[in-house]
C-alpha cells in the first residue's frame, strides 16, 4: 500500500511543476496591463507606469521572475494581489470555505438522489421509471447551468419568493466566522434562525451546481448496477434463494459502488468549473467568482496563485480517489 | 425517418454490412433516433438560415423594442418569438445562432480529435520519454477545471468566437489523447499488429493504417459527446462575456446580453438557453446511441 | 420527475418560517442596509481609485479638510473651519476645527483630539517617498498622482496645533476642490504611530480609524460590511445606528432584494427594470444627471478626421435620441457640451449638431470623402457614462452606414483598450469620463488640453491653440466669474471644431425604499449615509 501511495505521489510532482509553469506562463501571456486597468480613464504617466511595473517586479527577465515565484510558492507565499494589496493566500483561504461548502452540499444532493434513483433504475431496467429517470438525467447532463440558475431564480425567488436571491445568509445575522462554513458557524453563533437562513440561501446554488453531478451519478450507478447484476456471483446469490433486497443491497450494490466512487471523485473538477458559473449567478462569495473577477482585472498574482491552488486541490482529490479506489478494490494495488 | 438514407446507404449484402448492422442497433434506441432527427434538423436550419429566417439577424427594428412572443399580449405576428432590446427578431437570431453552435462543435471536435490522435499515437508508439511528457502535460491540463482553463486561454488570446473555440479544444484535448493512447496500446499487443510489423510495415503505416482504424469506435463516441460539451462550454464562455462578441447571435452571448432583462422580458433569456439545451441534449442522445451500437460488449446483452 | 419534485420539497421546507427577512423594527436600533455593487479594494481611500472603495471608506469613515455639501458639488468647510489663500495663489493656510474626536476601535483608543499632525501625516505619507508609512500598503497613491499632486505640492507644514500650511509650486485654481476628494481623507497620526510601534503598520489600512460619521465594525469579503454610528462625531451622531453594506454584484439581484425589503438603498439599477420600479409603491426612484460624459472621439491626427468638416458630418449622422432610448433605456440625456450640466460654466447657449443624414452626406462630399472605411472602438466594459458600449457602437455603425461610411467595430481587453487608445491606434473610439471634483478644468483640460494630446487622456489627440490658451488662463485665475466666462468660450470653440461627438450624460437612478428619509444622490457617484434616516 505504501509503495502504491508513493508511486502515486511521485506522479504528482511533475504535474505540479507543470502547473506552476502554466500558471506562471499563462498569466504573462495575457495581454493587457493591470496598471492601466487600475488607472482606468484617468490614465497613468509612462514614468509612473514604469515605476509601478518595477515595484511589482514585472520588469525583470522571466526566468528570474519564475525562480522567484517558485521559491516563494515553496515557502507558502503566493504574492500580494495588485488590486487589494492583500496576500493572495489569505484571500483564497477566506473565500475557499464558501466554495467547499457549496460544492459539498451540491455533491451531497447529487449522491442522495442520484444513487438510489440509479440503483432503482438499474434494477427495474426497461421500466417506465427507468426510461423517465434516464431521460431526465440526460437532460440534466445537457443543462447549461448558467441558464438553469437564472430560471430557478426567476421562479423560486422572483415569482414564489420562497428563497432569497443571493448571498450566504441574511444580513440580520452577524457573527465572526469560526470555521468559514456558514452552516456550522450559524449553529455555533447560537443566534435564532441563523441556521435556517443559511440553509435557505444554500438551496438554490447547491441544486444548480449539483444538477450535472446528479445526472452523472444516476447514470453511472445504473450502468454499474446492470453490469454487476449480470455477474455470476449475483446469479449464484439469487440461486441460493437470498431475498432480492439482500442480493441487491449487499452483493450488487457494494460492487457497483466501486466505479461510482471514481465518478464522484472525477466530479470535483466539474464542480469547481461549475462553481465559477454558479457563484457568478448567485453572488456566492467563493473562489470561482473571485478568479473570474481577478482575470477581468488582470490581477496577475491572484490569478496565478488561484490557478495553482485550485489545481492543487483537484490533484489531491484525485489522489484521494485513487487511494480510496485501491482500498475498496484490492485488485488495483497489484496491477501497478 | 428521413435520416435513414443518410446513414444506411449501402446495398443489401450478406453477411450484413457493418454499417447496416450498426444502423440496426442504433435505431433500436429511440432516444438516439430522436437526437439524430434533431441534429439533422439543426443542420438543415443552419445551412438554410438565410432562407428560413424571417428577418436578417442584425436588422434593428427601432420601433419594436422588446416585443413579446406572438402568443403573449402585445406580440406581433411579424416577430414570432419576440424581439430583443435593440429590436432584432429573436427567432431569426436563434436560427442564425444554430450555425455558430454547429460550427463551434465541429471545429472544436476536429481540432481536439486530430491533435489528440496524433499525440495519443505518439505517446503509444514512441519512446517512454515522449509518452511521459505528453501524458504529464495532459495531467496538467486536466488538473485545472475546464472552464477556468478555457477562461484563462481566452484571456490570453482575447475574447472572440475563434479564440473561444481554440480554448475549448485545448480543454478537451486530454480526453482524446488518453483514449487514443489507451486503445492503441491495447491494440498493439494483438497479433495482427505483430504480424504486420513482422511483415515489414513502417511505423507510420502501423500507426495510421493498422492500429488507428481499430481505435476509432470509442473515439467516435467521445467525439459526439465532446461535441455537446463544446457547445455547452463555448456558450458558458459567451455567457461570461469571453466567447463570441455581440452582435454575433451566438446563443450564450445572446443570453449574457439579455441577462439584464431577466425580470422584464423572459423571452430574451429563455429561448437562447432552451436552444442550447435542446442542441446539447440531441447530441448526447445521439452519443448514447452510438456507444450502444459501437460497443460490442453491450450489444451482446 | 424525481429530482424536480425534490427541489420543490426542499423549497417548500424553506418557505416555512425561513423567510423572516423583513427588516428589524425601528423600535430597536435603526439599521440601514445598502445593497452595494461590489467589494471594496480596501479601506484606505488614498491607496485606491474605485468608487466602490470610496463608498466603503472615505465617505463613511473619514473626513477631509473641505468637503462637498451632501448632494451638491459645492465646497464647504469640514475639518478645516476656514482658509486663506495668498495673493500669488501659492500658499494656503487652513484653520482646523477643534474638538474633533477620532473613532475608538478594539485596537486603538485615541488619547487626543484631531490636530495638525494628522493632516500633515495624511498628506506626507502620500507625498514623501521617504516617509515611514509611504511603502505601507504597496506605496501606490494613484489618485494623488493622477491629480498631479506630487508636482503641485511643495510642502505641507504644521504651523501650530490648529493651523496647517500648504505651499504650491504654481497657482492652481482647482486645488481647493482637490482637497475635497477621497484621497485627501484625514487619518490618525497617533494610530499610525501606535501600530508602527506594535509592528503592525498594515492595520492602519485594514482597520481604519477616522473622524467620520460611521466606524467600521466588520468586513467579510464579497459578503457584507458593517458599520455603527460614531457616537462622538463632531457633526452630531448620525440618525441611524447601524449601517450595513450587503455586497450584491448583480443588478437584478439587488432589485429583488430591494423589493423584498432585504435592503433600503441600491445603486446602479438595470435601466430595463426602471419602469417596474417606478410603479412599485414601496419604492422611491430618485434621479439626477451624473457628473459624467460619454463621447466618441475622432483621432484628429489621422486623415480624413483631420478635416473638421468630416468630423462635423459624422456628428450629424448619429441619431443620439435612438442611443438614449436603446442603450441608456432612457437613463441618459443627450450631451451637447463636453461637461455635464451639473458643473458650473456649462454653456447653455451651445447649439448641438442636428441629426441630419442628408446634410452629413453633402458635407462629406464637400470634403471630398467617399467610401470612407474606418474603425470604431468600443470598450468591453460597462461604465457609468456608457452602460453598453458595444450596443452603442452597433447603433452608430448602422447610422454611419446610412451616409456611406463603413465602420468596423473593434474591441480589446479593457487595459489594452486604454493603453492602445492612449497611443492613438484608433480612428474613432467610444470612451467617457466621470468628474473627480466638480471643476470644469477636470473635464476640459484633462481631456482636451494640448498637454494631454500626446499619448495621454486626450484621445482625440486634438491640440487647438485658441482653445488651450483659454483653459490655461482659467487655471491660473482664482475668480470664478472670470473662469466661467473663459470656459464658456472654450465650449463654443469645441463645438465648432468637433473633435468629439458628445453623446450623453447618464442619468443616475437611485431606487430607495419609501421608509428612507432624506437620502440624497451624490453628484460624484458616491453614497453618503450620514444624515439619512429611517421612518417608523
Amino acid at each position: 500500500m505504501l509503495r502504491f501511495l508513493l508511486s502515486r505521489i511521485g506522479l504528482l510532482i511533475p504535474t505540479f511543476i507543470g502547473v506552476t509553469l502554466i500558471a506562471f506562463g499563462f498569466i504573462r501571456l495575457i495581454p493587457g496591463d493591470p496598471i492601466e486597468v487600475l488607472a482606468g480613464e484617468r490614465g497613468v504617466s509612462p514614468e509612473r507606469h514604469a515605476e509601478l511595473m518595477a515595484q511589482f517586479g514585472y520588469d525583470r527577465p522571466w526566468w528570474e521572475q519564475y525562480a522567484g515565484f517558485v521559491g516563494n510558492v515553496l515557502q507558502g507565499d503566493l504574492g500580494k494581489s495588485i488590486v487589494t494589496k492583500q496576500p493572495v493566500l489569505d484571500e483564497f483561504l477566506t473565500l475557499f470555505p464558501a466554495t467547499i461548502e457549496l460544492a459539498l452540499c451540491a455533491i451531497l444532493f447529487a449522491i442522495i438522489i442520484g444513487l438510489p434513483v440509479g440503483v432503482l433504475a438499474g434494477v427495474k431496467r426497461g421500466s417506465v421509471f427507468d426510461h423517465t429517470v434516464m431521460g431526465i438525467s440526460l437532460t440534466g447532463y445537457s443543462m447549461p447551468i448558467f441558464w438553469w440558475g437564472l430560471l430557478l431564480i426567476i421562479f423560486f425567488s422572483g415569482i414564489l419568493q420562497w428563497t432569497p436571491v443571493s448571498g450566504r445568509i441574511s444580513f440580520l445575522f452577524f457573527f465572526e466566522p469560526v470555521t468559514g462554513f456558514m452552516l456550522i458557524d450559524s449553529l455555533l453563533s447560537g443566534e435564532k434562525g441563523a441556521f435556517k437562513s443559511a440553509v435557505s440561501h444554500l438551496i438554490l446554488p447547491a441544486v444548480v451546481l449539483g444538477t450535472i453531478p446528479l445526472a452523472v451519478i444516476a447514470r453511472q450507478t445504473r450502468s454499474a448496477m446492470l453490469e454487476v447484476l449480470s455477474e455470476d456471483y449475483v446469479r449464484t446469490a439469487r440461486a441460493k434463494g437470498l431475498p432480492p433486497s439482500r442480493v441487491i443491497g449487499l452483493h450488487a450494490l457494494r460492487n457497483a459502488l466501486i466505479p461510482v466512487v471514481t465518478v464522484i471523485g472525477l466530479q470535483v473538477g466539474v464542480l469547481l468549473a461549475g462553481a465559477i458559473l454558479t457563484e457568478t449567478i448567485f453572488a456566492w462569495p467563493g473562489v470561482g467568482k473571485w478568479l473570474v473577477d481577478s482575470i477581468a482585472r488582470r490581477d496577475y498574482p491572484s490569478v496565478q496563485g488561484g490557478l495553482l491552488l485550485i489545481a492543487l486541490v483537484v490533484m489531491l482529490v484525485n489522489l484521494l480517489v485513487d487511494l480510496l479506489y485501491g482500498v475498496i478494490n484490492p485488485r488495483i494495488r497489484h496491477v501497478r | 425517418m428521413s435520416a435513414e438514407d443518410t446513414a444506411a446507404t449501402p446495398e443489401t449484402a450478406r453477411p450484413p454490412h457493418p454499417l447496416r448492422e450498426f444502423w440496426f442497433y442504433f435505431s433500436e434506441n429511440k432516444g438516439a433516433v430522436a437526437g439524430l432527427i434533431v441534429v439533422v434538423t439543426l443542420v438543415i436550419v443552419a445551412l438554410g438560415a438565410d432562407v428560413i429566417a424571417p428577418h436578417p439577424p442584425h436588422e434593428q427594428y427601432r420601433d419594436a423594442l422588446l416585443v413579446p412572443p406572438v402568443w403573449q399580449e402585445g406580440g406581433q405576428w411579424k416577430f414570432l418569438l419576440g424581439t430583443d432590446a435593440t429590436g432584432r427578431d429573436m427567432l431569426s437570431r436563434l436560427i442564425h445562432g444554430s450555425r455558430f453552435s454547429l460550427m463551434i462543435g465541429s471545429i472544436v471536435v476536429t481540432l481536439a480529435l486530430s491533435l489528440g490522435i496524433a499525440l495519443g499515437l505518439a505517446a503509444a508508439f514512441f519512446h517512454i520519454v515522449v509518452s511521459s511528457v505528453v501524458m504529464r502535460l495532459m495531467d496538467v491540463i486536466l488538473s485545472v477545471p475546464s472552464l477556468l482553463l478555457a477562461l484563462v486561454v481566452v484571456a490570453i488570446l482575447g475574447p472572440g468566437l475563434i479564440n473561444a473555440m481554440i480554448a475549448v479544444s485545448v480543454v478537451y484535448l486530454p480526453h482524446f489523447v488518453r483514449l487514443t493512447r489507451a486503445s492503441a496500446m491495447a491494440e498493439m499487443s494483438k497479433d495482427y499488429v505483430t504480424a504486420s510489423r513482422v511483415s515489414g510495415a513502417g511505423l507510420l503505416r502501423l500507426m495510421f493504417v493498422s492500429v488507428l482504424p481499430n481505435c476509432m469506435p470509442p473515439l467516435i463516441v467521445q467525439a459526439t459527446l465532446g461535441f455537446s460539451s463544446a457547445v455547452l462550454d463555448a456558450a458558458a464562455l459567451g455567457f461570461l462575456g469571453m466567447g463570441a462578441q455581440p452582435p454575433t447571435p451566438e446563443w450564450g452571448t445572446m443570453l449574457a446580453d439579455a441577462r439584464e432583462f431577466i425580470l422584464r422580458a423572459w423571452w430574451v433569456v429563455t429561448f437562447p438557453g432552451l436552444a442550447i439545451l435542446i442542441t446539447v441534449l440531441a447530441f448526447n442522445l445521439m452519443g448514447d446511441g452510438l456507444r450502444d451500437a459501437l460497443d460490442p460488449k453491450l450489444k451482446r446483452s | 420527475m424525481k429530482s424536480h419534485s425534490f427541489i420543490c420539497a426542499l423549497a417548500a421546507t424553506a418557505a416555512f418560517g425561513l423567510m423572516g427577512q423583513a427588516l428589524p423594527s425601528t423600535a430597536q436600533a435603526k439599521t440601514l442596509v445598502f445593497c452595494s455593487e461590489g467589494s471594496p479594494e480596501g479601506f484606505n481611500p488614498a491607496l485606491y481609485t474605485a468608487g466602490t472603495t470610496f463608498d466603503a471608506s472615505s465617505r463613511q469613515v473619514f473626513n477631509r479638510l473641505v468637503e462637498f455639501e451632501r448632494g451638491t458639488t459645492k465646497i464647504v468647510p469640514a475639518l478645516a473651519e476656514s482658509w486663506n489663500v495668498s495673493d500669488d495663489g501659492l500658499t494656503y493656510e487652513f484653520k482646523l476645527r477643534k474638538g474633533v474626536k477620532f473613532q475608538s476601535t478594539k485596537d486603538f483608543t485615541p488619547s487626543r483630539d484631531f490636530n495638525a499632525d494628522d493632516v500633515v501625516f495624511s498628506f506626507e505619507r502620500q507625498r514623501d517617498k521617504n516617509h515611514a508609512f509611504h511603502k505601507v500598503g504597496g506605496g501606490s497613491y494613484e489618485y494623488f498622482n493622477s491629480m498631479d499632486m506630487p508636482n503641485l505640492l511643495k510642502s505641507v507644514e504644521k504651523v501650530d496645533d490648529q493651523t496647517v500650511r500648504f505651499t504650491l509650486n504654481q497657482p492652481e485654481a482647482p486645488f481647493i476642490a482637490n482637497l475635497g476628494m477621497d484621497f485627501a481623507s484625514i487619518m490618525s497620526a497617533e494610530y499610525a504611530d501606535q501600530m508602527q510601534q506594535a509592528g503592525t503598520p498594515d492595520k492602519v489600512d485594514l482597520n481604519p480609524v477616522g473622524t467620520g460619521p460611521f466606524q467600521l465594525v466588520g468586513y467579510q469579503k464579497d459578503a457584507v460590511i458593517r458599520y455603527k454610528a460614531h457616537p462622538g462625531y463632531w457633526g452630531g451622531k448620525a440618525p441611524i445606528d447601524n449601517l450595513v453594506f450587503a455586497i450584491t454584484p448583480d443588478a437584478s439581484v439587488r432589485y429583488q432584494k430591494l423589493k423584498a425589503g432585504e435592503c433600503h438603498v441600491m445603486p446602479y439599477p438595470n435601466p430595463a427594470d426602471l419602469a417596474a420600479m417606478q410603479q412599485d409603491g414601496d419604492l422611491n426612484v430618485m434621479q439626477q444627471e451624473g457628473l459624467n460624459v460619454g463621447y466618441l472621439a475622432f483621432n484628429t491626427e489621422k486623415a480624413p478626421f483631420t478635416d473638421k468638416r468630416v468630423r462635423q458630418a459624422l456628428n450629424m449622422a448619429i441619431n443620439k435620441d435612438a442611443i438614449i432610448e436603446v442603450v441608456f433605456q432612457g437613463a441618459g440625456k443627450v450631451a451637447k457640451n463636453p461637461i455635464p450640466p451639473t458643473i458650473w460654466s456649462y454653456n447653455e447657449k451651445t447649439q448641438d449638431y442636428p441629426y441630419d443624414p442628408e446634410k452629413a452626406k453633402a458635407l462629406l462630399k464637400e470634403a471630398g470623402v467617399t467610401d470612407l472605411k474606418t474603425n470604431l472602438w468600443a470598450m468591453p466594459v460597462q461604465r457609468p457614462y456608457n452602460p453598453n458600449a458595444r450596443r452603442m457602437a452597433e447603433l452608430i455603425q448602422a447610422d454611419w452606414a446610412k451616409v456611406g461610411v463603413e465602420a468596423e467595430i473593434v474591441s480589446f481587453e479593457w487595459g489594452e483598450y486604454l493603453k492602445r487608445s492612449k497611443l492613438g491606434e484608433h480612428e474613432t473610439l467610444l470612451l467617457g469620463w466621470t468628474g473627480d471634483n466638480g471643476d470644469p478644468d477636470n473635464f476640459l483640460y484633462v481631456l482636451l488640453g494640448c498637454e494631454a494630446a500626446k499619448d495621454s487622456a486626450n484621445r482625440a489627440r486634438w491640440c487647438h491653440k485658441p482653445f488651450d490658451d483659454l483653459l490655461v488662463k482659467a487655471k491660473r485665475t482664482a475668480d470664478t466669474a472670470e473662469r466661467t466666462r473663459l470656459y464658456e468660450q472654450a465650449q463654443t470653440i469645441f463645438k465648432e471644431e468637433a473633435p468629439w461627438v458628445t453623446i450623453a450624460h447618464s442619468v443616475v437612478f437611485k431606487p430607495v425604499r419609501k421608509e428612507v428619509v432624506d437620502f440624497r444622490i451624490d453628484p460624484f457617484g458616491g453614497h453618503v449615509f450620514n444624515g439619512v434616516d429611517l421612518k417608523e
